[in-house]
């Protein structure tokens, strides 16, 4: 692999936006608005595994998908390798295609049912013209083999398969185009414990190997912690919390992140001391609060936490956070 | 098996459940036993399709049938053989006497009535009530469950609950009743993680309130850990091992069970580096002869291929069915 080591920004967010329409109006004006991803900044190194963690209808699948140019961004830049990717025509952006790809919770919805898991991994090789014929048939059987699938597979259809080994035929068709930066959105929340483990497993020495760039996007806390080196959560289509791993784990700052990791529930003994329980539901990302997104929730919210959104700042060691609180210190 | 002082409140002995399908007949549950006494918060681990549901849906002989049916087993409970009694003395215990919640509470609601009335029926049809009282009763079960404003919520409809919050009215509905034994499948698994601790805190403390014994069915030995007393770790029909939480995480003995909390991840273990259990689960059409956990079992010896493994006393309410562990080894 000639593929640069670890070092600099591989994929940069600024202030990145992405809005849906929730409810037309009758007439003119009256729309309203799901506020997806409101206003997010983030950058993701060469080699590393940045996790984005948080709870369901906060956005980060729809980060996702705005990082690979899948949706375009309602407002903001999303840079890949240095370059816009927002602003880039079809066929520009086609050849940056190229350099990645995703892996979804259900591969399953992400194959046509009718096509041999041949060509449903060889797609990308045929789409981006990389290899046809002989040659991609060995590419093909070359990734099933690296995923644990025996390379006959290819001539099976994607129903015959279980969910783990569904999984693995998705892995083998990122590996088979051999990208820079593959977004994983939940790729492991389908499948039971210990289909679970292979798949980690499988995806952390992939990476190693060919040292790609993933940003795992998911909900399980334990999953993260284990997988990542850098994480971001989010709460609402905002980020509010950015660190290394080690650094987010001991010293969280952020109230929703010190819940967050409240309710982590491991199978130890150490269990059952008393847990700080987060009260409330998560609002509406239609009517979000005004101010701190959390401050409703959150038992230190202070007059200026209605008011002011909080910006996310650097506080030293490389740790981010979106928090009046920790401003104020 | 079990020497208790008391007299458990549910004593399960060689239950067997198939289902008669045209691929053959399926052993889902095959010859289980256990107990759960009064006030105690017993969990069923395993991983899909081990038969962890049949379970809960035998005790309450709602297997659909055909194709399933109860082969055999004895269920005791409060002095009666539930598999025994008519029909008829059966619907007095489902609701009133057993109750069960689901993983999800969106399909046990009907979208068309009102959170209220669904409850009031509950309430109306197992406990006699002064009509005149019903609201009231129903607005102090939701109170219970930490709805706010339940004079008001409790007339709305299910699609203007959140989910968690339609996870809690379920169990309101459930402990207006009454019940002796409240039965709790995957009860979490559809809930963002914050709320997961919030229900869990909450059937914590409703087991303190009304005595209730609570079965808890869950594949995450993170929730085992935080709520239950006792666990039994079922895999492919049969219960594998049975012990107190100290028994099972600081001295587990099946490799059925090790390989559970090895595949489990954490920051401690190394990336890549998971516990994975080679091979698949077994058809329960045909089961491997022996125990069924041996042919992906790494500690397989000649005789587990031949026969079931006899269940070996580790301690005192901890026992474990394995060859290793035979002949106080």
């Amino acid at each position: 692999m000639t593929r640069s080591k670890a070092g600099g920004k591989i994929v940069e967010a600024r202030e990145l936006k992405k809005y849906f329409i929730a409810e037309r109006g009758l007439f003119f004006g009256g729309k309203k608005w799901v506020r997806a991803v409101d206003g997010v900044d983030f950058h993701i190194k060469r080699g590393e595994i940045f996790g984005l963690v948080g709870e369901s209808g906060c956005g980060k699948s729809t980060v996702g998908k705005l990082i690979l140019g899948i949706w375009k961004p309602t407002a903001g830049r999303v840079y890949f390798d240095g370059r816009g990717i927002a602003e880039m025509d079809g066929g520009k952006l086609r050849k940056l295609r190229r350099r990645m790809s995703i892996v979804y919770q259900h591969p399953y919805s992400s194959f046509n049912p009718r096509m041999l898991v041949r060509d449903i991994v060889g797609r990308p090789l045929k789409a981006f013209e990389i290899a046809k014929g002989r040659r991609k048939e060995e590419l093909v059987a070359n990734a099933l083999q690296e995923v644990g699938l025996n390379p006959e597979h290819m001539f099976r259809y994607p129903h015959e398969f279980s969910g783990g080994q569904q999984q693995r035929i998705a892995v083998a068709r990122v590996l088979a185009l051999n990208p820079d930066f593959v977004v994983l959105d939940e790729p492991t929340s389908a499948l039971d414990m210990s289909v679970q483990a292979h798949v980690l497993n499988l995806l952390s020495h992939l990476q190693q190997k060919y040292n790609f760039t993933y940003l795992f996007i998911s909900h399980d806390l334990n999953v993260i912690e284990h997988i990542s080196d850098r994480i971001g959560v989010m709460y609402v289509g905002k980020l509010l919390e950015v660190a290394a791993k080690k650094e987010l784990y001991q010293n969280p700052l952020h109230p929703y992140t010190k819940f967050l990791l409240e309710a982590v529930l491991t199978p130890s003994l150490k269990r059952r001391r008393k847990r700080e329980i987060l009260r409330g539901e998560v609002p509406s990302p239609i009517t979000p609060p005004p101010g701190c997104r959390f401050h409703p929730r959150c038992p230190y919210a202070m007059d200026i936490c209605r008011r002011k959104i909080p910006e996310l700042m650097d506080v030293g060691g490389k740790h981010q956070v979106a928090c009046h609180l920790v401003g104020k210190r | 098996m079990v020497e208790k002082m008391a007299k458990p409140l549910l004593e399960v002995r060689g239950l067997k459940t198939y289902f008669f399908t045209d691929e053959g007949v399926v052993k889902a549950v095959d010859g289980i036993d256990f107990d759960i006494s009064k006030g105690e918060i017993f969990g069923l681990v395993g991983e899909s399709g081990c038969g962890k549901s049949v379970t809960a849906l035998s005790l309450l002989r709602v297997i659909p049938s055909p194709p399933g049916k109860i082969i055999n087993g004895r269920v005791m409970f409060e002095g009666r053989n539930l598999m025994k009694i008519s029909e008829k003395e059966m619907r007095h215990v489902r609701g009133a006497k057993i109750s069960m919640i689901f993983q999800d509470p969106h399909s046990s609601l009907n979208p068309v009535f009102r959170i209220g009335d669904q409850i009031a029926e509950a309430i109306q049809l197992h406990q006699m009530t002064d009509k005149k009282e019903v609201p009231s009763k129903v607005a102090e079960a939701l109170d219970l469950v930490r709805i706010p404003d339940p004079e008001d919520r409790m007339y709305q409809y299910p699609h203007q609950f959140s989910g968690g919050m339609k996870q809690r009215a379920m169990i309101a509905m459930m402990l207006a009743c009454n019940p002796s034994l409240l039965i709790a499948d995957e009860p979490t698994t559809a809930v963002d993680v914050t709320i997961q601790v919030q229900i869990l805190e909450l059937l914590k403390e409703l087991r303190g309130k009304q005595d209730a014994s609570i079965m808890l069915i869950t594949h995450n030995l993170g929730v085992i850990a935080e709520v239950c007393d006792r666990v039994a770790v079922m895999y492919a029909g049969n219960i594998v091992e049975q012990a107190d939480m100290a028994g099972l995480f600081r001295n587990p003995k099946h490799p059925y069970t090790h390989a559970l909390l090895g595949a489990f991840p954490s920051a401690e273990k190394k990336r890549g580096e998971l516990t994975v259990i080679p091979g698949f689960v077994p058809s329960l059409v045909n089961p491997p002869p022996g125990c069924r956990f041996h042919p992906r079992c790494p500690y397989a010896k000649p005789i587990c291929t031949e026969e079931m493994p006899p269940v070996v006393k580790v301690n005192e309410g901890h026992w474990v069915r394995c060859y290793l562990y035979e002949g106080g080894k």
